[in-house]
Order: structure tokens, then C-alpha cells, then sequence
């Protein structure tokens, strides 16, 4: 299944290395391949899911594709346009076009400024409305994410946490943004406040016609709201379906084996236990070739010396295998 | 989801939240060494500025007649050697101290802002630099540094609030910069950044703020070292320039020769110098509560 809605931000072969120094010099002795070729496309009033171990590199991903930390190569292209190589003044515009959600909903907001004011700020920074408009419109804000415009002139250690990711929210939606990053958006909250959020962010986006690179640990919460999911394992995406493909016919080993791990509610089902041994090695040093076949139950030679790229095997499903 | 509604509690707790006069009563009432520190200081900046009015006598005008006069009668807090009056001399003393207490920190604190906003905020060489500077420094101790300033500036009032500043700035500067390098880091710069915000206008808006709770504290407690200071400077020549009435030499002057025969000379200049201390301080930690609005309601 191919969507047809046009393309939001598409990257492609982005890299993200940091160097580790060290030294009294600060000599640069190795690189964290945090994340290392990774390629996908967000359209138009769709959701993508980037999920993954923590440490895998998808918030990496998220932050080097806004151009937040400078991705050390690839593209990226926004509604068309390359914003590779743009000066900062030449990025501000597309800007407006992106937009970030945190994770923690208490660090992610100025403790020292109003939550009005932390609202407005997108819009004061880019001079599109005067005070009076600026107060009518982070009131439209404030009421259309659930809070009551009276709140306005709280601080943000007044609100509650799943009250400030509205406030994050109201932030991130100030400006208009096509695309908007969660980075885990949802992941500091109570179960039951995770629902209101989600629920709120799906809303926006029938209504906004907005497009969500959701990441997330959670595979659950990524099934309800993601249109395609890109599952990411040390820096590399190693499959990349629609997400019902992705639930009912996993192709990558890794992708069965975080599959395995989502709870199911009912105690029936008794399902292929899948349980990688290990832990995720270490971003600095990857395995040669196929970086899974450490942990791979059906790893063979080949995987150990070569690197399998990844193949499309059906429309739109991706996947990076050499055993498929 | 249950509501709490902030003003309600508050009006109930006797907070006038509109109107000056309610708004001080309500923090008086809320921070009771704060208001003590708040009249302090008051009665402090109050008597430094209405001196002229204030002092029956020239604090100047000498008079031999009247040394060593015990007080009471004509000269309330006595009189020294050459039979000036102590209190009109303590009186003018407050311009003194007040004007080196918060020019030295005022400048010292600007100083020390800026150097420690850039170190945290640009690092790298610029940090390494600035730091080891800072460093060096601070290996000297404050009076040290001082003296050595005064020394080569010359003794007039201005040098001394120079001469004084200079050596605050490393304190202040760790201080920011410290902070900074934490704020730096957290999401809600990197929101400013995601919005487009400019590097200068981040450090500005969202990291200076968040630094001023230990910085007010800090300024606080070297309102007292600066009186100090400009006290110890003076009593070696090298502060405030005779005859001008400064309490660190009224005091440090009379202390080895008249502390036995007329302790007067010796006891007021210190009260004075403690009780404005100790005013600033307790201001200092009441201040940083109230501005910090995480504890305001």
C-alpha cells in the first residue's frame, strides 16, 4: 500500500557521527555512528513511527533531521527543498515548517516564564502577530489543546505533567508547522494521561492535516497513531512497512523479536517467545556487516561480512535482510 | 480533573495580589526575617541619602574641646579624638558605604555575568581561557586582590569601587557559568532553538533568568564583603581618602588605641557595618524565594 499525499520531508542517507575525544589534546580516537545511512519520507497528514532500543539512534535521527544537531552528511529535503548547507538565517523559515514535542514535559518548558508567554514565543521570535493578536491567539491555543485560557499567566510547575505536554503542544502548533517531531512524546506519562495525549495529537492532525515523525520505545502506542513505522537498530532502519504490514507480516528478525515483546491482553494466546540475548552493542564499535547478527537466531556467514541493504520485497515494504 | 485555582488560595491566605501595598504586606507576612532585612536596608539607603538632614553636626568639623566626648548630651554616640561627632560621621559614612557596596557589586556582578554567560554558553577555547584567567584570579584572596588594585589605581572613591569589583568578578562568573552549562542542555533551549530563536536572545531570555536565584544570593553576601572590603582598603590608606567618613577606618582606626577608654568609638561603626550586613543578607534569601516563582505560591 503506497500512499499518494505528498511528500512532507523526505531524508535520505542521513548520517550522524560524533567524534569520542580524548586526551589532553582532545585528539579525536573514534566516532559513535549514532545514526549511520538512515533514509525515509513523512507525508503529507500521515504519521511515521521511528521505533527502537534506547541508545539505537531514532532521537538522533529526529533532532538531525530538523537540523537541530548538524547531521554530518545526507539530505534532506522539505516540501521539495534541500535544507543541507542552509545558513542559520536561510533555515529560519523552514523553521515555521517543523516542529518539536519533548519528552519530558518538565525540563522542555522555561520554569521562569509564563505558560502564555511560552506559548507566544514562537510567534514574538518570528514577528507574525502584534501583543493583542499574539494574546488572542495563544488563547485559541491554550483552548484547543484542553487548557483553560485562564491558566495563561501559571507558571509551568502549576500545571500537571500531562497538562504541560499540552502546553509543549500548544508551543509546537503556534507557529503552524507542517511536520512535527515527537521525540517520545508521550513516554513521561501516566497510561491513562497517554491516551488523552495521543488522542489529541491524532485530532489535530485529521484537523491541521499535519505530519508526525513519532518516535517511540513503545510499540503499542506507535501501532495506534503511525500511518507507516521505520523500526531502527544501531543507527540503521532495518525495516520500513506500513503499519499493518509491519504487525502481521514482520519480516526483519529484530522487528519479531520487539513484536514478541508487546504485551497482548489475553492469556490465551500463546505466542513464539522470542528473547534476544545481549545487549545492544556499542555504537562505536558496530558489528561488521549485518549489524543484528550478534544477537540474530539465524545469523549465518554471511551476515557476519556482508551488510544487507534494504530491499523493498512488496510495495512500500522495506526491509533489511539478506535471509529474505 | 480537579482544578486549583492559585488566586482563590491565595486571597484566602490574605493575599492582596493587586496593589502594591497588599502585595508587600502579604510577602512581610509570608517572609518575616525578609521584612526585617527590607527595613534594614531601607533605614540603611534612607540615611545614606537624607544624610545632610539626618546629622545634627558637620561630620567634618573638628573640635578639641569636644575629644573623646562621651555620648549623650550635644554628641548622641560621642565624639572621636578630634571631637567630631560620632553619629553625624557614621550618618555620612552610610553614602560611603552604600556607594561602594552596590557600585562594587553592581560592576563586578555585570562583569561577572557577561564573562560567565559567554564561557558557558560559547565553551571551547573562549571557556579554557577565561576560566584559568578566573583561576588565577581567585588564587589571590579578596583583600589581597584588592589591595593590590587600590594600590595601583590610587585612593579616591571611584578606584575603591573599582579596586573592589574586579576581584568579585570571578565568583559571579563561576557561578553563571556553571549554571549555564546545565541550562544550556535542557529541552527548553532546544525549543527556543526549534523556533528559530537566535543564540544571543536564548542566553538572554532563557538561560540569564534561570541563573538569578544563586546570583542574588551571591550579590547578597558580597554587598557585606564589599563594606568590609572598602573598610580594611581604608584603614590601610589605600580606600577612602581622610577625612571622609568611612565606617570600616572609624572603626579599624580607634580599635587598638581607644577600644579600652572610649569604646564608643569603636562599638558604633560596628553596629552599623553588622546591622547593614546582616540586612542585606536576610533580604538576599527572602528575595531569591520570592523571585523564584516555582516557590511563589
Amino acid at each position: 500500500m503506497v500512499s499518494a499525499n505528498p511528500p512532507v520531508i523526505e531524508v535520505k542517507d542521513l548520517k550522524k557521527h560524533f567524534p569520542v575525544k580524548k586526551g589532553l589534546l582532545r585528539r579525536t580516537v573514534g566516532q559513535v555512528y549514532a545514526v549511520d545511512g538512515v533514509t525515509f519520507t513523512v507525508r503529507a497528514g500521515e504519521t511515521l513511527g521511528l521505533v527502537g532500543e534506547s541508545g539505537c539512534g531514532k532521537t538522533t535521527a529526529g533532532r538531525a533531521a530538523m537540523r537541530l544537531v548538524e547531521p554530518t552528511s545526507g539530505s534532506i529535503k522539505v516540501e521539495g527543498k534541500e535544507i543541507i548547507g542552509l545558513s542559520k538565517g536561510e533555515l529560519r523559515p523552514y523553521r515555521r515548517q517543523m516542529q518539536i514535542i519533548f519528552q519530558d514535559p518538565f525540563s522542555s518548558l522555561n520554569p521562569r516564564m509564563t505558560a502564555g508567554d511560552i506559548v507566544g514565543e514562537p510567534l514574538l521570535v518570528h514577528g507574525v502577530a502584534n501583543a493583542k493578536e499574539r494574546q488572542e491567539q495563544v488563547a485559541a491555543l491554550f483552548a484547543r489543546v484542553g487548557l483553560r485560557t485562564a491558566q495563561m499567566k501559571n507558571y509551568p510547575h502549576q500545571f500537571s505533567g500531562g497538562q504541560r505536554q499540552r502546553i509543549g503542544i500548544a508551543r509546537a502548533l503556534a507557529l503552524g508547522p507542517k511536520l512535527i517531531v515527537g521525540d517520545e512524546p508521550v513516554s513521561a506519562l501516566d497510561v491513562s494521561i497517554q491516551a488523552q495525549v495521543i488522542n489529541l495529537l491524532m485530532e489535530l492532525q485529521a484537523e491541521r492535516r499535519l505530519s508526525y515523525l513519532f518516535i517511540s520505545h513503545n510499540l503499542a502506542v506507535v501501532e495506534h497513531i503511525s500511518h507507516q513505522i521505520a523500526v531502527m537498530y544501531l543507527g540503521r532502519i532495518v525495516e520500513y512497512a506500513d503499519t499493518r504490514s509491519i504487525f502481521t507480516n514482520a519480516q526483519h528478525p529484530y522487528t519479531e523479536a520487539l513484536l514478541a515483546a508487546v504485551p497482548v491482553p489475553d492469556p490465551a494466546i500463546k505466542r513464539k517467545k522470542i528473547v534476544l540475548q545481549g545487549d545492544v552493542p556499542s555504537p562505536v564499535k558496530p558489528p561488521s556487516g549485518c549489524h543484528f547478527h550478534t544477537r540474530c537466531p539465524y545469523a549465518v556467514a554471511r551476515c557476519k561480512v556482508e551488510s544487507p541493504p534494504l530491499r523493498e520485497i512488496a510495495p512500500g515494504h522495506q526491509v533489511s535482510c539478506h535471509l529474505r | 480533573m480537579a482544578v486549583i485555582d492559585h488566586d482563590a488560595a491565595l486571597a484566602k491566605a490574605g493575599a492582596n495580589v493587586s496593589g502594591f501595598w497588599g502585595q508587600a504586606g502579604f510577602l512581610a507576612r509570608r517572609y518575616p526575617l525578609g521584612a526585617v532585612g527590607a527595613v534594614l536596608v531601607l533605614l540603611f539607603v534612607l540615611t545614606a541619602l537624607f544624610a545632610n538632614v539626618i546629622a545634627p553636626h558637620d561630620p567634618l568639623s573638628t573640635n578639641s574641646r569636644a575629644s573623646l566626648a562621651t555620648p549623650g548630651g550635644v554628641y548622641w554616640l560621642g565624639a572621636d579624638f578630634m571631637g567630631r561627632d560620632m553619629f553625624s560621621r557614621i550618618v555620612y559614612g552610610a553614602r560611603i558605604s552604600l556607594a561602594v557596596a552596590v557600585g562594587a557589586t553592581l560592576l563586578g556582578g555585570i562583569l561577572g555575568v557577561a564573562i560567565g554567560l559567554m564561557s558557558g554558553f560559547i565553551g571551547g577555547w573562549f571557556d579554557l581561557a577565561t576560566q584559568r584567567l578566573m583561576d588565577i584570579m581567585q588564587s589571590l584572596p579578596l583583600l589581597v586582590m584588592a589591595l593590590v588594585m587600590a594600590a595601583s589605581l590610587g585612593p579616591s572613591l571611584e578606584n575603591t569601587i573599582i579596586a573592589i569589583a574586579i576581584p568579585l568578578v570571578p565568583s559571579v562568573a563561576r557561578v553563571v557559568r556553571s549554571s549555564t552549562l546545565s541550562l544550556r542542555e535542557q529541552p527548553f533551549v532546544e525549543a527556543a532553538r526549534a523556533i528559530g530563536m537566535g543564540e544571543v536572545r536564548i542566553a538572554v531570555r532563557h538561560v540569564l533568568p534561570n541563573t538569578l536565584a544563586p546570583l542574588i544570593v551571591l550579590g547578597t553576601a558580597q554587598l557585606g564583603s564589599a563594606i568590609l572590603t572598602e573598610a580594611s582598603l581604608s584603614f590601610l590608606g589605600l580606600g577612602i581618602p581622610e577625612p571622609y567618613p568611612s565606617w570600616g577606618r572609624m572603626l579599624s582606626e580607634s580599635a587598638a588605641e581607644y577600644v579600652r577608654t572610649a569604646p564608643w568609638l569603636v562599638i558604633f561603626p560596628g553596629v552599623a557595618i553588622s546591622l547593614t550586613v546582616f540586612g542585606t543578607n536576610l533580604l538576599g534569601d527572602a528575595l531569591r524565594d520570592i523571585l523564584d516563582p516555582r516557590q511563589r505560591t
